[in-house]
């Protein structure tokens, strides 16, 4: 008996300081992340409809609905095409703009603060000025970077963008997307590229590799984990972006996606339980690319 | 191992608080009477555009001239002809935050919060104010819910109206705006052939804002009226035929290069690049103050085609909500919202008639002065609007928005029918 008092003893004491440490932020983790995501879990099982609340059981009856309701169909499609233009261009754009940094530009602090600039802005402020960038009215009505176009007599790029009947409308929000995050990605790989100890590309030098090769064999095997972390940092924002396109054109189901639908869904008409049902798909959508992402990493981190 | 039981502890912490948010709403206060607390009463509405915020602040300084003591909170949230507004509203109150006093439009848009027991039934003001006399009959009908009236209505709006430039027509060369939509089409391909746009249109409200008046003027006002209580058809052949009309028409109008909102809608009217544009008559109050514009010369209006006689009628209201933080400051305002005063400062800022029958007729001129004739002409006839929440429930409206949205983009007749049609047996 008085052995394990004195063994819970000694771990109350190795434990409590610490717990006692992270206990608020976890209760406050547990009651504002975690609670209301089970809640909102709970209640894409319900009937919920309107303003009062009903907490019964439908099993999944909003999930089955939902997959055969057209608009969220749209949904899906649109933010896919969504996902994959806007995570390759910033991508590319962003390793682009590192590079160029790299090779040692003038003023390369002024070009660092210039591409990162674009993200300290809101997505609704962004929104508002590519709704008049993206205008697409015609002839006396053109403006925007149709207008643009006009003025350097490249006329022929006059483009709908997101308004045109195509159904790959919505990449054209993508412009906006990357223009905000490029920068973003462009200081990730950057740093990527600078944490490439200078020895490793002098020894493959040395040794007579051409500075191609030097890339390829030496430093782009070290930049592997940055773009995963860009990736899954893009990749969730996609999913979950709402103001952009909610602030650029409302009720164009050509940019609609399914963060909007739940709002629109669950806040005017009231259909609660299918507005929490399209959150819970989100929710799970994210972790699908969260979680690997994670596990990925911390094996790497236990590898080291 | 020393993983899992740390995870399994946060688990089991995150689990015990699922249950909280659910019974947290137990707590209630009544709000309290009218006492000495009520120095401020805090309004939200969603007038915050030109024309619309001039009228709301004309009554609010009657509403301060008779009641000094009271600072007014305006709580207005701009954008989408209310959406907004009503999503921050719904949040705020199943908060159990109520704002004093909230705006809705009159009719089935108050229908789940009539349910949800948010507001209070005020029919005692009516009956302290003389009300049930001075509102006509046929509006009093149409906000009771089981001999209860929980708003008061501020003004009368018309949908069904058809506006244009006088010079737009001349230059040209067509006579008089047309009478049915097919002489509208007619003139639409007169208009496109010289490089006018026959029908400017705004976002997707303002789409359903023209449905409901192309269905109103080609099936008339029993059939109209029946496309919301279940006894027309959606699917029969004359739905369909109208609907197949209505991709006609949207295929005249600028759709693809749609207006962010209506205001921008009417300027293309204004300056000349459209001929046509269907909407409320709040235009009016912007395109005689914002816009400074003349009526008969620099704009005029007539009923949208096949719509003569018939007032497609929406009307703002008040509320008092259930747990108003200042009741009797709010009961002063409700009282102020339904008082000659307050309407007759109101309505002529606004555009709109006011709901009373014994306002000041001296104060409505122009495009008002006919509107208020023909709404108090015995032989006009009313129908509610489906875009502005007086025919359809929240639900029911919002999955027509929907479908709506789905339909203008592919034209498909049969199924947006079908999906209404599906809505409503879900929704009534």
């Amino acid at each position: 008996m008085p052995r394990t008092s004195s063994r819970a003893r000694r771990r109350l004491r190795a434990w409590g300081p610490g717990l006692l440490l992270v206990s608020p932020s976890l209760i406050l983790l547990g009651i504002f992340v975690y609670g209301f995501l089970g809640w909102n879990i709970r209640v894409s099982f319900t009937s919920w409809r309107g303003q009062t609340p009903v907490y019964d059981w439908v099993g999944t009856r909003n999930y089955t609905e939902l997959f055969d309701n057209e608009r969220f169909q749209i949904d899906v499609r649109n933010l896919a095409v969504f996902t994959v233009v806007f995570i390759g261009g910033s991508l590319l754009l962003g390793f682009l703009m590192a590079m160029l940094l790299e090779k040692g530009v003038r003023f390369e602090a002024f070009f660092r603060s210039v591409f990162l600039f674009p993200m300290a802005i809101s997505f609704i402020a962004t929104a508002i000025i590519w709704r008049w960038l993206l205008n697409n009215g015609s002839g006396p009505s053109t403006a925007g970077l149709n207008k643009l176009f006009d003025n350097i007599g490249l006329g022929f790029l006059f483009s709908d963008w997101h308004k045109t009947p195509s159904s790959w409308a919505i990449a054209a929000i993508a412009l906006p997307a990357g223009w905000a995050l490029s920068g973003y990605v462009m200081a990730l790989f950057l740093a990527g590229l600078r944490a490439v100890p200078e020895e490793l590309k002098e020894a493959a030098r040395v040794d007579g590799a051409p500075e191609r090769k030097v890339f390829w064999h030496v430093v782009r095997p070290m930049l592997l984990p940055v773009l995963m972390s860009a990736v899954v940092i893009l990749a969730h924002i996609s999913m979950k972006t709402f103001d952009l396109f909610y602030a650029i054109d409302q009720g164009n189901l050509r940019i609609d996606t399914p963060a909007l639908y739940m709002w629109f869904t669950t806040f005017q008409p009231g259909f609660f339980a299918r507005g929490a049902t399209i959150a819970t798909l989100l929710l799970f959508g994210i972790a699908a690319v969260i979680v690997p992402y994670i596990w990925w990493s911390v094996r790497t981190e236990r590898r080291k | 191992m020393r993983y899992s039981r740390r995870g399994a502890v946060a688990l089991g912490l995150a689990a015990a608080l699922i249950a909280l948010p659910a019974c947290s709403s137990s707590a209630n206060d009544d709000g309290g009477s009218s006492g000495s607390s009520d120095t401020e009463v805090e309004v939200f509405s969603w007038w915050a555009g030109p024309g619309e915020k001039e009228g709301l602040e004309a009554m609010i300084a009657d509403f301060a001239k008779k009641n000094s003591g009271i600072k007014f909170n305006n709580a207005a949230v701009a954008g989408g002809a209310g959406t907004n507004a009503k999503t921050v509203l719904a949040t705020r109150l199943q908060a159990k935050n109520p704002p004093d006093s909230y705006q809705v439009h009159a009719g089935l848009e108050l229908a789940s919060d009539i349910q949800a027991g948010y507001v209070e039934d005020i029919t005692y003001l009516y009956d302290q104010e003389g009300w049930k006399e001075k509102f006509p009959k046929g509006l009093v009908d149409a906000i009771t819910v089981d001999g209860k009236i929980y708003s008061v209505p501020v003004n009368i709006h018309r949908s069904n109206l058809l506006w244009f430039n006088p010079a737009t027509l001349q230059k040209a060369g067509i006579s008089a705006p047309p009478k049915t939509w097919d002489e509208f089409l007619t003139q639409a391909a007169t208009l496109k052939s010289k490089n006018i746009t026959a029908l400017s249109i705004g976002p997707g409200w303002t789409q359903e804002h023209l449905l409901e008046n192309v269905l109103l003027g080609e099936l008339g006002t029993d059939k109209y009226t029946g496309l919301w209580n279940g006894s027309t058809d959606w699917k029969s052949a004359e739905v369909t035929a109208t609907l197949t009309k209505y991709t006609k028409i949207l295929g005249f109008s600028d759709l693809k290069s749609a207006a962010a909102d209506w205001q921008p809608a009417l300027d293309k009217v204004v300056d000349g690049t459209a001929a046509y544009n269907v909407m409320g008559d709040w235009a009016d109050g912007y395109l005689k103050g914002a816009k400074a514009l003349k009526f008969k010369t620099g704009y005029d209006v007539v009923a949208s085609p096949g719509s003569e006689g018939v007032y497609n009628f929406l009307s703002d209201s008040f509320t008092l909500p259930v747990g108003a933080p200042h009741k009797g400051a709010a009961e002063k305002w409700l009282v102020e919202c339904g008082s000659i005063e307050g309407q007759d400062a109101f309505n002529p800022q606004k555009g709109s008639v006011p709901a009373r029958v014994d306002a000041d007729k001296s104060k409505y001129t122009d495009y008002l002065a006919t509107a208020l004739a023909e709404w108090q002409n015995p032989a006009t006839k009313i129908v509610g609007s489906l875009a502005h929440g007086v025919v359809a429930n929240n639900a029911f409206k919002g999955e027509i928005d929907t479908a709506l949205q789905i339909f203008v983009q592919d034209s498909d007749v049969a199924k947006f029918a079908d999906a209404v049609a599906k809505a409503y047996a879900a929704n009534k």
